[in-house]
């Protein structure tokens, strides 16, 4: 559907996507993931045409989006990071101008706009000015335009920025729905939303490609160790030593922090290994009284992935030879988004 | 085109500034009506249109001030370049959709000669050539002020800068006569212009290769004229500036004397100025 060959973008000396490549395949959700600033916008702004390229190509449905714009641009709906409304137009107007410029017909238009208003909701503010809507309603508009004529791609540049938290799952919601019946390439630096909606994750960082695969894949290939957490009662020396006796295990770890008498046992293994473990303390009369199994997320994947960042920030690594020069700035940026990251998912794991 | 041309013909008269721009214009032809036709019962209509033609100074550049300025504000210039127009639709379109807001004053004022030939004879003809005059007039001085807006991106600056290029090109006519004419002089300036030309055409396209071959070809084309043809350097400032002065010819069609050569000045500028708002836009994707 689109494939995206060596693309780079300069801004001057700054290299903000530096020589990516890869396909997007028909009909399913993918979702690029970074902390800001990691070239996801410029990417989506290039392949949709509002953006030239330093070098490298586009391909849209086999259509140049440099070569044969018009064309390669039929094929996709976009939505930018600010929805790009019309304040002193209603919902109505809006659709009709987008389908309009879309090269739409009047009764194709009557006969569209509805079914779209009815997908992502606006119905019932058809009518009121766009610029009296709140922001849901704006960035549905915003969507309704984008996936307005049908186009193979619909590509939404951070859909769920700015939204509470009911709007976001209505927004995710939404996107989901229009998996079935497009390719949707949404891009976000919040975890959980990629991981929920996206059949395919590509995480970008420092303009380029890190990671692409599915979330399942990214694990198992980032970190493929699973993280058993036991709680002991009793001698927990002896049941270190026993369980590091089993062959599947790489590392014990004990946590004597507690103070209520028990102590906990990190036993980090290729495998879920809860059954050998529960044999071995039977055998040897350990008081386990609980048992529990992580394995790493894609928080982690994240982390390790883009640690580049990470390292930007602790001033453990040098700097990227392409930052740019004010990178006392960079630092501060990225420490932002780090925290924004860490508060997104805590915020997911209380709802 | 359709769609970007009525959407922002809609965008003129949801605000305020469609219906002031023609207010103000009506108000000014009224007056001088009024002045002329009612009070000193004069039936050269024609007048009415040169005398009013000074409020286009204020007409156009706010005409255009907010043309593309807005649209970056709302971030719809994505939009637009998203969806799948071509540059010269988007253009185009605006122009076009700015064109009938100056028309509907140029066309309602031709109303009045129907109404005062009642009461006197009119000279039909001298009127109504000069109302298209004062209309492509009005055009030209728009694509002029569209380009301008186009290179500022700021409401403000687009309206002020277009203002004053308006204003400089009003007087051109006093202003000429200050002109140096002498070889030397015009030599020093002539190089000066070169050079100004070849940065725009670096400014605009981004382009430096381009740039300098068209100042260096420029300037080849100078030294050479200046060694075979001198006495066409010598006086040719005030010659260029008298010729392109938009608003000197349009009297001259008022007084009675229609040139073709103010009619294909006046296409030209058009053109020329929608054909770099293309460009312009073209460009922008490479900022």
């Amino acid at each position: 559907m689109i494939e995206v060959r060596n693309l780079t973008r300069k801004y001057g000396d700054y290299t903000a996507v530096d020589s990516i490549s890869f396909d997007i395949e028909d009909g399913r959700i993918y979702g690029f993931l970074g902390p800001n600033g990691a070239g996801k916008s410029t990417t989506m702004n290039i392949i949709t045409g509002c953006l030239a390229a330093t070098s490298g190509t586009v391909s849209v449905n086999g259509f140049d989006i440099f070569e044969e714009p018009i064309k390669a641009k039929k094929c996709i709906g976009y939505l930018p990071e600010i929805p790009p409304l019309y304040p002193d137009m209603t919902p109505l107007e809006y659709l009709k101008f987008v389908g309009s410029a879309k090269g739409m017909k009047k009764a194709q238009l009557n006969e569209a706009i509805p079914v779209v208003m009815e997908k992502t909701g606006i119905s019932d503010v058809a009518d009121k000015l766009i610029k009296n809507l709140s922001k849901g309603y704006k960035q549905r508009v915003g969507i309704a335009q984008a996936i307005l004529g049908n186009p193979q791609v619909v590509i939404l540049d951070e859909p769920t920025v700015g939204l509470d938290p009911k709007q976001i799952v209505e927004i995710r919601n939404l996107i989901r729905e229009l998996g079935e019946n497009h390719t949707v390439i949404l891009s976000s630096h919040i975890l959980p939303e990629v991981s929920e909606v996206c059949d395919e994750i590509i995480i970008i960082s420092n303009g380029e490609i890190v990671a692409s695969d599915t979330a399942e894949n990214l694990i198992n290939k980032f970190n493929p160790s699973t993280i058993t957490e036991i709680i002991i009662k009793g001698d927990v020396e002896k049941a270190a030593e026993a369980v590091a006796e089993l062959d599947e295990v790489k590392e014990v770890e004990i946590d004597d922090s507690a103070t209520d008498g028990t102590a906990k046992l990190v036993v980090t293994s290729d495998c879920d290994i809860r059954e050998a473990l529960a044999e071995i303390f039977m055998h040897n009369g350990i008081l386990a009284i609980s048992m529990n199994l992580s394995k790493a997320s894609l928080e982690d994947i994240f982390l390790e992935v883009t640690s580049e960042n990470l390292h930007m920030l602790t001033g453990a690594a040098p700097v990227k030879k392409d930052a740019p020069a004010d990178s006392g700035e960079v630092d501060e940026i990225q420490k932002d988004n780090v925290n924004e990251l860490y508060e997104e998912t805590s915020e997911e794991g209380d709802e | 085109m359709g769609a970007v041309f009525k959407k922002e013909l809609r965008g003129y008269f949801t605000g305020f500034t469609g219906y002031i721009l023609l207010a103000v214009m009506l108000v000014m032809m009224g007056i001088y009506t009024m002045i002329y036709c009612l009070s000193y019962q004069y039936s050269a209509f024609e007048f009415v249109y040169g005398n009013t033609v000074f409020v286009l100074m204020l007409f156009v550049p706010i005409l255009t001030m907010r043309m593309f300025a807005e649209e970056k504000k709302q971030g719809t210039d994505r939009l637009l370049y998203s969806l799948p127009l071509k540059m010269s639709d988007i253009i185009i379109g605006k122009y076009l959709a700015s064109l009938v807001v100056l028309g509907i004053p140029c066309l309602f004022a031709g109303i009045y000669p129907l109404i005062l030939s009642k009461f006197g004879n009119m000279n039909f003809k001298l009127i109504y050539v000069t109302m298209l005059g004062f209309f492509l007039l009005g055009a030209a001085l728009t694509a002029v002020c569209m380009f301008i807006s186009l290179l500022t991106e700021n409401q403000i600056v687009a309206a002020i800068v277009s203002f004053v290029v308006l204003l400089l090109n009003y007087f051109m006519n006093n202003l000429t006569g200050y002109v140096p004419s002498t070889l030397f002089a015009s030599t020093v300036i002539l190089v000066i212009l070169v050079i100004i030309v070849g940065l725009v055409v670096w400014a605009v396209t981004k382009n430096a290769v381009l740039a300098d071959i068209v100042a260096i070809a420029l300037m080849l084309a100078l030294i050479v004229i200046r060694l075979v043809k001198a006495e066409l350097i010598q006086g040719i400032l005030p010659k260029i500036l008298n010729k392109i002065e938009l608003f000197e010819q349009f009297f001259n069609i008022v007084y009675g004397s229609l040139e073709i050569s103010t009619i294909v000045l006046y296409l030209s500028v058009i053109v020329l100025f929608c054909v770099m708002s293309v460009q312009v836009l073209e460009r922008r994707r490479w900022a």
